[in-house]
């Protein structure tokens, strides 16, 4: 009996070892684990103090609906990817408020010229201190924010065409 | 010429933080202070850098704000906490003890535990040989005499 216990046992840790490896693999490709990813701490919680030029918190809150927010730049690649995607959400009437991240409003207003302008109200965090109180590692990255002001979601990196419907099915007026 | 270049390469000093020294706060035990907190804060762009040696935009405004709170006063842990609030434990190099690390920190003991135990199991499942009876005794003398 203990003999055979001994025998399984490093095929039971292989096993299991085995097992959790898969699933890791999996999480990967299918994008629910991602090693590098630095989970928000403001899912669930009021959305902070800001005050910038362009808008701060009280006017998202003055909206009294749900509102997307943007981190973008004009100088960051990867927001070149997402234009086409926040421009769908525009025209379903979503509202998108976009946060200028460390960019000079003129390149800003050039970057908007070039690949079209979703937003409904842009803001310049030129300092990136707004980002920081965020949580923000980098553009583009995007938060939803519910009519009560309290943030629900959050993604790094440019959107997928994937989430324009559930998007807009959730904030569309 | 050579001689010059040789002095000069024993002479430079490797580059600790990539903060250049317009960065530093003017008190040096202050800044001593802020480089342990920040060396201690993960760059949330690089990852396996802290924030004093990684050269990222994020990673200088971060190395600025911990400045700024030293400055004012603020404790260790009231700066650490601070970060934590807004990057949650990741940007902490060292992780917190709590349930969902246990397995990590435990993971030294638990390797020393196996060992040991394989230890003890390999030497109880083998005993000592038992003495050479009197006709091997005579046998080995044989042997070794041809």
């Amino acid at each position: 009996m203990n003999r055979r216990l001994l025998l399984a046992a490093p095929f039971g840790v292989a096993l299991l070892g085995g097992g959790a490896f898969y699933a890791m693999l999996r999480g990967l490709q299918t994008g629910s684990f991602d090693p590098r990813g630095v989970p928000s701490q403001l899912i669930g919680k009021p959305l902070p103090e800001f005050q910038l030029p362009g808008f701060s918190r009280a006017d998202v809150l003055a909206q009294k609906r749900p509102v997307i927010i943007n981190f973008f730049a004009s100088w960051c690649v990867p927001c070149v990817d997402e234009a086409p995607t926040l421009m769908a959400l525009h025209q379903r009437g979503v509202p998108i408020w976009g946060i200028a991240y460390k960019d000079k409003p003129a390149a800003t207003q050039g970057f908007l010229a070039r690949h079209g302008n979703p937003f409904t109200n842009l803001a310049s965090d030129e300092p990136g201190l707004v980002a920081i109180d965020w949580g923000v590692t980098g553009v583009p990255e995007t938060y939803l924010i519910d009519a009560q002001g309290i943030v629900q979601w959050r993604f790094v990196g440019p959107l997928p065409d994937a989430a324009v419907d559930g998007l807009s099915k959730l904030v569309a007026s | 010429m050579r001689a010059i270049l040789l002095v000069l390469l024993l002479l430079a000093r490797p580059a600790w933080a990539i903060s250049d020294p317009a960065e530093a706060l003017p008190d040096p035990a202050a800044e001593a202070r802020a480089v342990e907190i920040g060396s201690q804060l993960r760059c949330l762009v690089c990852q396996n850098e802290s924030i004093e040696d990684s050269g990222a935009d994020l990673a200088r405004d971060l190395r600025h704000i911990v400045r700024e709170h030293v400055a004012k006063g603020e404790t260790d842990a009231q700066i650490t906490a601070w970060m934590v609030a807004r990057y949650g434990d990741f940007v902490l190099l060292r992780p917190k003890v709590n349930w969902g690390t246990a397995l990590l920190w435990a993971s030294p003991v638990l390797a020393l535990l196996v060992a040991g135990g394989l230890a003890l199991g390999l030497r109880r499942r083998s005993p000592p040989a038992a003495p050479l009876s009197a006709e091997e005794q005579q046998r080995l003398a044989r042997l070794m005499e041809s």
